[in-house]
């Protein structure tokens, strides 16, 4: 059944129908930690997808090597390998915002997505297929990191990407930015995209 | 940091759960009933103070000295995981009725981002041995009161009536937010 999917529909299904955020759930740490500002929120989503795609095309054509029995641990350092080059990459070159991303980026390594893309898909298919799929579900989870990040970032701080895009009359709910912005902002999302899928399937 | 500090930080206002979003699968996937959240609280904590320990002493006596600070992430989440299995099997010979307590959530602890996120936060907040010590406990109390704290609240919300998209993730998520709300107001007990 996997196999008969076209590539379109391998990479299109990552954007809604098993979205990694809104539909299956996963990657919430990062979802919610750092989605403040559209920028943190963009950094992350890159460096997840670094780690997803390389990952995804080293287990899928590592698998016929790792013996089944410790296959976890062996796309855990696969993974954490990949965590560390963009960690270091993010230190050298854009100091500032490693700063700002602080635990996070180490904390990809534990992104559940990442392992269970590799168990679910990149263990099961070419390298091909898995490089799309890998790139259908990091484009799905930089969407919602954008949109939560948009969301918080102009209602909590009136600004996008640091622009200011309210009228001077806007008071910033600093709501927003707080933790528990997040988790509301998070959960009204949820709430919208099951409400749209379900008027999408009485149709 | 004096230790009173980072404890009442780490259980109430840094909250693991609430403030730095960590351990967020569990919090939403266990919460559904008090005694489970009771046990999945008590494993974490006990998790998290051993692998407070372990960490530290794998940063300041292999890592640091060595200069090998870029083979942390790799170190300290094969560490965990195979401390995790560990303490299983030790659990198991020891005490099988904490093994029947905490049986089920200890493997799941493995994959649970809140045990490698206090690795690297003490690791970063380059707490002192006896700071990483309580920094562990702490941390673990704090992620035991807010998921226990949310079971309570789902038992009853289950009586109530919840808009049809938002059952499930969607309004355990926005109560969370409101719990985090709430923890926000004990900031001012640091300053």
């Amino acid at each position: 059944m996997m196999a008969t999917k076209s590539i379109r529909a391998e990479f299109l299904k990552g954007l809604w129908d098993e979205n990694p955020v809104f539909r299956q759930l996963l990657g919430m740490c990062p979802t919610l930690a750092v989605t403040g500002t559209v920028i943190t929120g963009l950094a992350m989503g890159l460096a997840t997808t670094f780690v997803l795609i390389l990952s995804s095309l080293v287990v899928s054509s590592i698998k016929k090597l790792i013996p089944p029995q410790v296959r976890i641990a062996s796309y855990i350092v696969v993974i954490a390998s990949f965590v560390t080059i963009a960690d270091q990459f993010l230190k050298a070159y854009f100091y500032p915002l490693s700063k700002a991303l602080g635990p996070y980026v180490p904390l990809i390594v534990v992104n559940c997505i990442i392992l269970g893309r590799q168990e679910a898909f990149a263990s099961r298919n070419s390298v091909g297929r898995s490089f799309i799929d890998a790139l259908g579900m990091s484009t799905g989870f930089i969407l919602a990191l954008l949109m939560l990040g948009t969301i918080r970032e102009i209602l909590g701080a009136g600004t996008f990407l640091g622009y200011r895009v309210m009228g001077t009359w806007f008071k910033p709910w600093i709501i927003m930015i707080l933790p528990a912005g997040a988790f509301i902002t998070l959960g009204t999302l949820l709430g919208i995209a099951i409400a749209i899928e379900r008027k999408a399937k009485r149709r | 940091m004096e230790l009173v500090t980072i404890f009442i930080s780490a259980v109430l206002v840094q909250n693991f759960v609430l403030y730095y979003f960590l351990g967020i699968c569990p919090f939403l996937g266990v919460s559904k009933k008090l005694d489970s959240a009771v046990s999945m609280g008590l494993a974490v904590t006990f998790v998290m103070s051993i692998t407070a320990v372990v960490s530290w002493l794998i940063n300041n006596l292999i890592l640091i000295p060595y200069d090998l600070g870029y083979l942390q992430i790799v170190s300290f989440i094969l560490v965990i995981a195979s401390l995790v299995q560990l303490v299983e099997m030790f659990i198991r010979k020891i005490s099988p009725p904490l093994y029947q307590a905490l049986g089920i959530y200890l493997p799941l602890i493995t994959t649970n981002c809140a045990i490698m996120g206090l690795a690297l936060l003490a690791a970063l907040n380059k707490y002192s041995f006896m700071e990483t010590v309580i920094f562990g406990f702490a941390s673990g109390l704090g992620f035991t009161l807010a998921i226990v704290l949310m079971a309570g609240i789902r038992e009853q919300l289950d009586l109530a009536d919840v808009p049809e998209p938002l059952k499930g993730a969607g309004i355990a998520l926005i109560v969370a937010g409101i719990m985090a709300l709430a923890f926000n107001g004990f900031i001012g007990m640091l300053t």
